[in-house]
C-alpha cells in the first residue's frame, strides 16, 4: 500500500551499479545482482520482461533511460505507479541538472547525485522533485555554512513549484498549443482509432507570484455558465489533465483554469479527444510481390485538410522486405530514400499543401531464394508531419489573464500547431496476381 | 567540473594521509577532494569503513557539502561499525539545534538512517522537538523519521508518545507536513500488530482539504490513507468521492490511479446504483488517458483496468478500440491489452475484435501470436453468434502451416467442439492433415481428444490413434491420459476397430507407467469394460458438462481484495499481497451500516462463498478424475486463469486463517496492549 521503496539503483546495461542509495536497509544491496539475470532469463524464456516483477520476496521495478536502468527494489506492496513515475522523475531531474543522463555524467556528478537522492526521497517516500526548486538549494557551488543555504519556502509551501522573488524586466508568457494526432488504420483502410492528444505548453517569464486564468472555448464551460461562444465553435474535451499548479477543485466547480505558474517551461495541461474528422494525411499502398524476383509499390498520399494550410516536413515511412535490393523510385514530389538498415523507404515532402495528392512508385529486386527463417513481419506505414497555425480540434485560447500584486502588464503570446502522434496505417496484403505497369 | 577523476582505486593509508595532512587547505578544498575520492571509492564498492575516525573528524568543517559527504559515509558504514556512529553523536547533538532548519533536518534525517541503538536513543529527544519545530521543512522530515524509528524499534515509538505527536501533525497548517505524517501513520499502521489507522469523516474531510495544497507525491499519501475511512452514514461515501474526483484530472498518473482506487473503494459504501453509475462515468476518461503515458505506466494502467472492468463492466464498455495493439507497443503492453480486449468483447464489437485478432495472429512475436490465436478460440466460446467466423479464422490460420499457430489453433478448436457439438465436425479432415506437425503435448492431447470424440466419424480414426500410440510410453502424462481415453472411446464406438488397441493401451497404462492417475484410470476402464460394457458406455460417452468462458472470471473474493490495492504491485501481479509479501496485513471491506451487499453469488455470505469455492474446485477435479479425462473435460486453455483460481483459493484460505487468528484488526488487542503497557488500556488503537 504505502509507496515506500527500499533502495534505488542506477545501472548500466550490463547490470553494473553506477550509483545507488539504500533508504531502508531491509533488503541486502546485493539483491541488485539478481536483477539483470532475472530480466535476461525472462527474455530467454520468450517472456517479455514486464516493468516490474517479484522474486524471492523482493519486488523489482525498473525503467530504461538511454543506456541505463533505473531500478527500485521493495519488500512491500508498493504503489507501483508512484514508483515508476518517480524513476522517470529522477531521470528528468538529473537530465535537467546535467543535460544528459548517462554513465559519464553520473561519474562526473556523483556527489550531487547523492545529495539529490537524499533530498528527493526520504525513507523510500518521494519528497521534493521539482528540479527548479531543487536547483535553488542543491548546487555545485560549495556553500560555507555561515553563508547559510536554507530550504526554499517552496519545498513545503502550498505553492511547491515556484519561489518568491523572481524578477523579469519584460513580463511575457508564451503559449504553445500542440496537438498530436494518433491514428490507427487497418489493412483494409478502415480507421480503427483516431484521437487527438493536445498539450498546452507554457514558457513563463513573469515576475513575482502572478495569478493566471486561462480561457478556452470549452463546451462544458459554456454550457455550465449558460453562455454561448461569441464566435466559432466550442470543443468537447474527453479528458483533461493539469499540471499540479492548477486548482483542480476550481476546475471541477466552474471549469475555470486558474493557477500560479512555475517559472520557465512546463506543460500546463494535456487533453484528449476522439475525432471523427478525416485523417489529415491519408496514404494508400498497393503492393505487388513477385516472390523470388521483385516487388512493386504504388503509394498515394493525400492531404485531407483545407487548402490554405500546409503540412511541413512530411515523412512517409514505407516498410519493405528485409532482403529487398536495387531500389528504383519515381515520385511526383519530394525526395525518396531507401534505408536498408530499417528496411523501409522514406518519402520526404517539405511542404504538402492541403487538398493535394501525390504518388510514388517504387520497385525492388528480391533474391531468388527466400530465406524461410525470415518470418513476415509487417510493420505499418508511419507518417510524420507538422501543420502550423492549425488545430484539428478547433481549440482556441480565448484569453490569458495575468494578475500580480505589483500590477505590471504582461503580454501573452499564442501559437498553434498540429503534428503526428502515433500515426500508423497497416500495410495491406500484397497482391500477387494483378498487373501493375513496371517503371 | 568533472568529478570522474575521483573514480580511481584509492589506498586507504594514502587517503588517510591526505585527510590528515597539515598542509594549508584554503576553503577546505583539499579535504573536500579527498572526501570525494572516498565517496567515489564507496560508490565503486570498495570498503572505506576503516577510515571512519578520520572522516568523522571532518564533521566539524563548516562546509555543507563536506557535512553531507560525511553523513553519507555514516549511513553507509555505521551499521557495521556501531562504535563509529557513537563518535558522531556529539556533532549530531549540535546539529539538531543548529539555527539553520536545513542542518536540523539533515541531522535528524541522517540519524534516522543509522540503525545503531545508541544513536536511536539519542534521537528520541531531538526528534520530539523537531516534530514541533517552527520550520515545516524540519517537521516534515521529523514525521518520516518516526516511521524510520518504528522500523527499528516499534515499542519505543509506541511507548514514547510519537504516535500521538504524529496524529497531531495531521492537522498541521502545512500541507507537506500533513502528507508526510499521513504516510508515516499509514506505514506504522500496516506494520503494527495493534495500531490500526482508522479515520473518521471529520479528519478525512480535513485531509481532503489538504489534498488541494500539497505536492503530487503528498497527494498520493493522503489518498492512500483515505482507504482507512469506513463510511458509516448514508451520503458519506458519496460526498468523499465527489471531493476526491477532481484528482482524476491531475497530470501525475499515480495521483490519478490512487484516486481511482479510493473511489472504487468508496463505491462499496454507496447506496444508490445511480451514484455508482455516475462515478463510473467519471472514471472512464482518466483510465483511457493512462494509455497515453509511457509504456511502463501504460502497463500498470492496463493491469488495473482489467480489474476495474471486472467489477464494473460499464466502465470502458464502449472504448474497446483504445485497447487495439499498435505495432510498436512493447510485448508486455500488447499481452495486457489482449486480455482486456477479450474481456470487453461483446455482440456489438466482436467483428472488430476478431479482425484485430486475425491481424495479431500474423505478427512475429510467438507469445503474442499464440495468445491471439487462443483469444480467437475463446471468443468463439464466449459469443455464440461469432463462433462460425472464429472457426473460419482458425482454419485460415491452420493453412499458414506455421507450426505453433497450428498447434495453438487445434487446442482451441477442441474447446469449440465441446461448446458446440455437432456443428463444426466438417473441419476435422483438415485438422487431420496436420497431425505430423504436432509436437506440443497440449496440442497433441487436444487432437487426440478430437479423434476419440469423433472416432465414429473419422474413417481411419483407428489408424490415427495407432500412429499416436506408437510413442505412448514416451509421451507426457497429459497425452497418455488423452490416448487412453480416446482409445476406449474408439472401442466403445467401433468395437472392431478398437479391439486390438484397447488391451494394449490398458496394459501399458496399468503396468508400464508410473503415474498413479494414469494407472487408476486404466484400471477403472478395464474393470468397467470387463464387467458391464453398457455401463462403460454410459460413463465414457456421457453428456459432458457445459463449458463457458466464465472460468476466466477472477474469483470474486480475490477481485475484491485486489481492487483495494489498485495501483500497487499486487494489482499488477493479480496476486493477493499476502501471497508475496511476508507478514502483511490482509485488507478487506470493513462492515458498516452502509456497506453494500457484495455480489459474490446468489444469497451467500462472503465467507461461505469462499469455502464453497474451495470445495467446488476440489470437487471438479475429483469428478473429472473418476469420470473421464480430467485434462480434457476441463477447459484447459487458459492455464493462467486456473492458476489464478488456485492461488485465489490458497490465498483465501490463508486469508481466513489470518482473519480468524487476527480476528478483527480493529479490535482492542487487550492482551498485547496490556503486556506492553502493563495497564490494559489500548492507547494505540485510535479513532481519529
Amino acid at each position: 500500500m504505502a509507496s515506500a521503496v527500499s533502495a534505488i539503483f542506477i545501472l548500466d546495461l550490463k547490470g553494473k551499479v553506477l550509483i545507488s542509495r539504500n533508504y531502508r536497509g531491509d533488503i541486502p544491496m546485493s539483491a541488485v545482482e539478481k536483477f539483470l539475470p532475472l530480466v535476461l532469463e525472462a527474455e530467454d524464456d520468450g517472456l517479455a520482461p514486464a516493468p516490474c516483477f517479484t522474486d524471492d520476496g523482493i519486488n523489482y521495478l525498473y525503467i530504461r533511460h538511454n543506456n541505463l536502468f533505473l531500478l527500485a527494489i521493495s519488500r512491500k506492496n508498493s504503489n507501483a505507479t508512484t514508483v515508476m513515475l518517480f524513476l522517470h522523475t529522477i531521470a528528468e531531474v538529473l537530465t535537467e541538472y546535467f543535460k544528459e543522463l548517462e554513465e559519464e555524467s553520473i561519474r562526473d556528478n556523483f556527489v550531487i547525485i547523492y545529495e539529490l537522492l537524499d533530498e528527493m526521497m526520504d525513507f523510500g517516500y518521494p519528497q521534493t522533485t521539482e528540479s527548479k526548486i531543487l536547483q535553488e538549494y542543491i548546487t555545485q557551488d560549495a556553500y560555507k555554512l555561515e553563508a547559510q543555504v536554507r530550504p526554499p519556502m517552496a519545498v513545503t509551501n502550498a505553492v511547491s513549484w515556484r519561489s518568491e522573488g523572481i524578477r523579469y524586466r519584460k513580463n511575457e508568457v508564451f503559449l504553445d498549443v500542440v496537438e498530436s494526432v494518433n491514428l490507427l488504420v487497418n489493412a483494409n483502410g478502415n480507421v480503427l482509432r483516431s484521437e487527438i492528444l493536445g498539450a498546452i505548453k507554457m514558457k513563463v517569464f513573469l515576475s513575482g507570484m502572478p495569478e493566471l486564468r486561462l480561457g478556452l472555448n470549452d463546451k462544458v464551460m459554456f454550457e455550465s455558465t449558460g453562455r454561448s461562444p461569441t464566435k466559432g465553435k466550442s470543443i468537447e474535451m474527453e479528458d483533461v489533465k493539469f499540471h499540479q499548479c492548477v486548482r483542480l477543485s476550481k476546475f471541477e466547480n466552474d471549469r475555470t483554469i486558474s493557477f500560479i505558474p512555475p517559472d520557465g517551461e512546463f506543460d500546463l495541461m494535456t487533453y484528449r479527444l476522439n475525432t471523427q474528422v478525416k485523417p489529415l494525411i491519408w496514404v494508400e499502398a498497393l503492393v505487388e510481390n513477385y516472390t523470388g524476383s521483385r516487388c512493386e509499390y504504388l503509394i498515394r498520399a493525400k492531404a485531407q485538410f483545407k487548402r490554405r494550410s500546409s503540412a511541413n516536413n512530411v515523412e512517409i515511412h514505407i516498410p519493405v522486405p528485409d532482403d529487398a535490393d536495387t531500389p528504383k523510385f519515381r515520385s511526383g514530389i519530394g525526395s525518396v530514400q531507401y534505408v536498408p538498415e530499417k528496411s523501409c523507404v522514406v518519402w520526404k515532402i517539405k511542404q504538402f499543401q492541403g487538398g493535394k495528392e501525390f504518388s510514388l512508385r517504387a520497385h525492388f529486386g528480391l533474391p531468388s531464394v527466400k530465406n524461410l527463417e525470415d518470418s513476415d513481419k509487417r510493420p505499418p506505414i508511419s507518417i510524420k508531419f507538422e501543420i502550423p497555425y492549425f488545430t484539428t480540434s478547433g481549440i482556441q485560447v480565448r484569453y490569458l489573464k495575468i494578475q500580480e500584486r505589483s500590477g505590471y502588464a504582461a503580454l501573452p503570446w499564442v501559437r498553434y500547431i498540429t503534428q503526428n502522434g502515433d500515426y500508423q496505417m497497416r500495410m495491406p496484403d500484397s497482391i500477387k496476381s494483378s498487373k501493375m505497369t513496371p517503371i | 567540473m568533472s568529478d570522474a577523476k575521483f573514480f580511481q582505486r584509492g589506498k586507504i593509508h594514502e587517503l588517510r594521509l591526505e585527510l590528515n595532512s597539515d598542509k594549508k587547505d584554503k576553503n577546505h578544498t583539499r579535504k573536500k577532494a579527498t572526501l570525494k575520492k572516498i565517496v567515489a571509492n564507496m560508490t565503486m564498492g570498495n570498503d572505506m569503513s576503516s577510515l571512519y575516525p578520520d572522516v568523522i573528524a571532518c564533521m566539524a568543517i563548516p562546509v555543507l557539502e563536506v557535512k553531507k559527504m560525511v553523513y553519507l559515509f555514516l549511513i553507509n558504514y555505521a551499521k557495521g561499525k556501531p562504535e563509529m556512529a557513537l563518535e558522531a553523536i556529539p556533532t549530531f547533538r549540535r546539529d539538531v539545534e543548529d539555527p539553520n532548519p536545513m542542518i536540523r533536518a539533515l541531522a535528524i534525517r541522517t540519524m534516522g538512517y543509522i540503525h545503531v541503538d545508541k544513536v536511536t536513543t539519542c534521537l528520541i529527544q531531538p526528534l520530539r522537538h523537531c516534530m514541533r519545530d517552527q520550520d515545516p521543512y524540519v517537521r516534515k522530515t521529523a514525521a518520516v523519521c518516526v516511521a524510520k524509528l518504528f522500523l527499528q524499534d516499534r515499542h519505543l515509538v509506541e511507548n514514547a508518545g510519537f504516535i500521538e505527536l504524529l496524529r497531531d501533525m495531521l492537522v498541521d497548517s502545512n500541507p507537506s507536513v500533513v502528507a508526510n505524517a499521513v504516510a508515516a501513520l499509514t506505514e506504522i499502521s500496516e506494520r503494527s500488530d495493534h495500531i490500526q489507522l482508522k479515520l473518521n469523516m471529520a479528519i478525512a474531510s480535513k485531509l481532503v482539504t489538504a489534498l488541494n495544497e500539497c505536492s503530487e507525491w503528498g497527494q498520493t499519501y493522503i489518498l492512500e490513507s483515505l482507504m482507512f475511512v469506513v463510511p458509516q452514514e448514508p451520503g458519506d461515501a458519496e460526498m468523499l468521492a465527489e471531493r476526491i474526483a477532481p484528482r482524476l484530472q491531475h497530470a501525475n498518473s499515480a495521483v490519478v490511479l490512487t484516486a481511482v482506487k479510493v473511489i472504487v473503494y468508496l463505491m462499496n459504501y454507496m447506496s444508490k446504483d445511480e451514484d455508482i453509475a455516475n462515478m463510473c462515468k467519471k472514471l472512464s476518461p482518466p483510465l483511457v488517458t493512462l494509455l497515453s503515458s509511457g509504456p511502463e505506466v501504460q502497463y500498470v494502467g492496463l493491469r488495473n483496468i482489467l480489474l476495474v472492468v471486472q467489477k464494473h463492466p460499464d466502465i470502458l464498455k464502449n472504448d474497446i478500440k483504445i485497447f487495439f495493439c499498435k505495432y510498436n507497443d512493447p510485448i508486455y503492453v500488447k499481452m495486457a491489452k489482449l486480455e482486456i480486449m477479450f474481456r470487453l468483447a461483446s455482440e456489438h464489437n466482436v467483428e472488430q475484435v476478431l479482425s484485430e485478432l486475425k491481424e495479431y495472429a500474423t505478427e512475429i512475436d510467438v507469445d503474442f501470436v499464440r495468445k491471439a490465436v487462443r483469444s480467437i478460440g475463446r471468443l468463439a466460446v464466449k459469443i455464440e453468434s461469432t463462433a462460425q467466423k472464429c472457426v473460419e479464422a482458425l482454419l485460415e490460420l491452420i493453412q499458414t502451416k506455421v507450426n505453433y499457430v497450428v498447434q495453438e489453433s487445434i487446442v482451441v478448436i477442441k474447446d469449440i467442439f465441446r461448446k458446440y457439438p455437432n456443428q463444426y465436425e466438417s473441419i476435422i479432415g483438415l485438422l487431420c492433415e496436420n497431425l505430423d506437425n504436432l509436437d506440443e503435448p497440449e496440442a497433441k492431447a487436444a487432437m487426440i481428444w478430437i479423434i476419440g470424440q469423433y472416432a465414429d466419424r473419422i474413417e481411419n480414426s483407428d489408424e490415427l490413434l495407432e500412429d499416436f500410440l506408437f510413442t505412448f510410453l514416451e509421451e507426457t502424462v497429459e497425452v497418455q491420459l488423452a490416448l487412453l481415453t480416446a482409445t476406449v472411446k474408439l472401442f466403445i464406438k467401433r468395437p472392431t476397430a478398437g479391439q486390438e488397441l484397447v488391451p494394449r493401451v490398458l496394459k501399458w497404462a496399468t503396468e508400464e507407467v508410473d503415474n498413479p492417475d494414469l494407472r487408476d484410470r486404466g484400471y477403472i476402464y478395464w474393470r468397467l469394460l470387463s464387467t458391464d460394457v453398457a455401463a462403460a458406455k454410459a460413463v465414457v460417452l456421457s453428456e459432458k458438462p457445459h463449458i463457458s468462458t466464465e472460468t476466466d472470471n477472477m474469483d470474486p473474493v480475490l477481485l475484491e481484495e485486489l481492487l483495494m490495492h489498485i495501483a500497487s504491485l499486487s494489482a499488477i501481479y493479480h496476486k493477493a499481497p499476502t501471497t508475496f509479501i511476508p507478514h502483511c496485513k490482509p485488507r478487506f471491506l470493513i462492515p458498516s451500516p452502509t456497506l453494500r451487499r457484495q455480489n459474490y453469488g446468489p444469497g451467500r455470505l462472503i465467507h461461505q462463498d469462499s469455502y464453497e469455492h474451495l470445495y467446488s474446485n476440489n470437487g471438479e477435479d475429483e469428478f473429472d478424475a473418476t469420470a473421464k479425462q480430467p485434462h480434457h473435460q476441463r477447459l484447459s486453455y487458459h492455464e493462467q486463469s486456473f492458476e489464478q483460481v488456485a492461488e485465489a483459493s490458497i490465498g483465501n484460505q490463508q486469508y481466513y486463517e489470518q482473519k480468524i487468528n487476527a480476528e478483527n484488526p480493529y479490535r482492542t488487542d487487550t492482551t498485547a496492549a496490556s503486556a506492553n503497557k502493563g495497564g490494559g488500556v489500548d492507547l494505540m488503537s485510535f479513532d481519529l
